[in-house]
């Protein structure tokens, strides 16, 4: 899966600056390589957020559309996938909103609760678990486990522990404080953990056949 | 303190520290290891890939919204 490369050396120039000065200077074509490069991961941050196809594809193509329209905005102080997904998180929040008829969502929402803050089970898992499923029904598993997580700690793992951003990029990119972001990662990382548990722990083995009765 | 482990952000004394804990107490190693597999398994598993004719209509949405505003 494609993750952001962050290792960058200080001195070296990011790719995408050369790419943004060209787009700058109206080069469209170079934008469709910017587009070529991110859409896979806006997408997903667009499904995790909506959890719909549809809606996941309109947000995508706004974003990019919006990021094109804002670029003269776009500092550099930042990288500008960071950026571009600031605008794909704001585009994905306005369409849930518009989905429930106007009522608030923010990566704020649903984080009243205690679920999963402490570790409650401690049963070990099989060795390669996932083995024990087909392709198919893992990625269920996946999906509906993670979809159960209240969107202000899914959207933090995504872009953390999936997309690769640095914890410094998260915070910036979701407008949270660093402390805000370890916190609703570590909830997430554990809330999930105890979840796929009812899947992947280690099964029981079966009971020895009962010797002939008296 | 978990986090931190998982993701080697501290310092090598209080990782040498947290590491003789954890080789001790069954319950620590269970969630420290099943919570980096948690992790690897999404990391490894594409839920939402992007099917080609999504991919097709973006670009070409592109192609006219973005000319159409220079």
């Amino acid at each position: 899966m494609a993750t952001i490369q962050q290792n960058e050396g200080l001195n070296e120039q990011h790719p995408d600056v050369a790419l943004v000065a060209r787009v700058r200077a109206g080069d469209v074509g170079a934008y469709d390589e910017l587009v070529r490069k991110y859409e896979r991961q806006i997408f997903r941050i667009a499904q995790h957020i909506t959890q719909n196809r549809e809606d996941a594809e309109d947000v995508m193509q706004d974003a990019f559309v919006k990021a094109f329209e804002k670029l003269d905005q776009f500092q550099g102080n930042s990288k500008f996938y960071t950026w571009l997904v600031r605008i794909a998180v704001n585009e994905s929040l306005m369409r849930l909103r518009r989905r429930r008829t106007g009522k608030m969502v923010s990566i704020d929402e649903d984080l009243q609760t205690e679920e999963g803050s402490v570790p409650r089970d401690f049963a070990d898992w099989a060795p390669n678990p996932e083995d024990n499923y087909n392709q198919s029904e893992l990625a269920d598993i996946l999906r509906k486990t993670i979809q159960g997580l209240p969107p202000g700690f899914r959207v933090v793992f995504v872009l953390r522990d999936v997309d690769g951003l640095s914890t410094e990029e998260t915070a910036e990119t979701l407008g949270l404080s660093i402390p805000a972001v370890k916190s609703r990662l570590l909830r997430a990382r554990l809330q999930l953990r105890e979840r796929l548990s009812r899947y992947f722990k280690r099964k029981p083995a079966p009971a020895v056949a009962q010797s002939t009765r008296s | 303190m978990l986090d931190d482990v998982i993701d080697e952000s501290m310092a090598a004394q209080t990782r040498a520290e947290i590491e003789a804990h954890i080789s001790k107490c069954g319950h620590c190693e269970v969630v420290l290891n099943t919570t980096r597999k948690t992790i690897e398994i999404y990391q490894c598993h594409e839920l939402y890939e992007l099917p080609a004719d999504v991919s097709s209509r973006l670009h070409a949405a592109i192609k006219t919204r973005c000319t159409k505003i220079r």
